[in-house]
């Protein structure tokens, strides 16, 4: 299917790009006139996965983060996270919820829980020492 | 971003703004302190002033929960948004009694 509109962005791994990524995102799709709630789901979702990044992809050291977004003819919307961080072992245990590897950091375990639960569609392709990418897919316009 | 209110052993934190895991680490440290001078019989965190949450928020819920219970109280959960709420309701979080 045809992009209506695209965009692109990279950004440090830092904490305080988390607040700066779901805002762009929701910026971003901003013309497809989303409900409060679409827009709220997809800012959660667009957290989650680059909170994984600072915290699981990059352990905390420095890397780059890359995000791309598309928004395709009939309202859907897919927003690509990638980190070039450790990557997952095991790609299906780390999305079972409440399974966290920081457990003492107050992590709950539910980043691919929610993703799930807030998108229409969750990818999560990774590579142990090449990084991971997440694909969230969300129909905007649904809600009505 | 919190503001606290100590009054009859209820130590209330109201929570500005939005909760990820970068302002979490904040909120966390400012309620903590509050606590541990006040030592509350319970501790009630206030979401009426919370914009946005991510599952960091659940973290920070039942990280203070374990502190209340090591210092002998309760913790409540008020005033939080229905988008706030299907993020508890995901973490099982009801079942600890603490959602008002």
């Amino acid at each position: 299917m045809k992009s209506v509109n695209e965009m692109k962005l990279s950004f440090p791994s830092k904490s305080c790009n988390e607040a700066f990524a779901r805002s762009a995102v929701a910026a971003f799709i901003m013309n497809l006139d989303p409900t409060v709630n679409e827009l709220s789901d997809l800012k959660t979702a667009v957290s989650e996965a680059v909170t994984n990044s600072i915290v699981h992809g990059y352990r905390r050291q420095s890397g780059v983060i890359y995000i791309s977004g598309r928004i395709l003819e009939n309202g859907r919307v897919t927003v690509k996270i990638r980190d070039k961080g450790c990557g997952i072992a095991d790609v299906e245990q780390a999305m079972q919820p409440l399974f966290t590897t920081a457990a003492d950091e107050e992590r709950a375990g539910l980043g691919f829980a929610v993703m799930q639960s807030f998108c229409d569609k969750v990818r999560v392709t990774s590579t142990v020492g090449k990084g991971t990418t997440v694909t969230l897919e969300k129909l905007i316009g649904a809600d009505d | 971003m919190i503001k606290t209110e100590f009054k009859n052993s209820v130590l209330t934190a109201y929570i500005q703004g939005e909760i990820d895991h970068d302002s979490a680490a904040e909120i966390r440290a400012h309620v903590d302190a509050a606590a541990q001078s006040r030592k509350p019989k319970v501790l009630c965190l206030d979401f009426s002033g919370v914009s946005f949450m991510d599952s960091s928020g659940v973290g920070l819920v039942m990280g203070r929960y374990r502190q209340m219970k090591l210092l002998g109280g309760a913790l409540r959960v008020k005033n939080y948004s229905d988008n706030i709420y299907r993020i508890f309701a995901m973490s099982g979080l009801e079942s600890l009694g603490v959602l008002r």
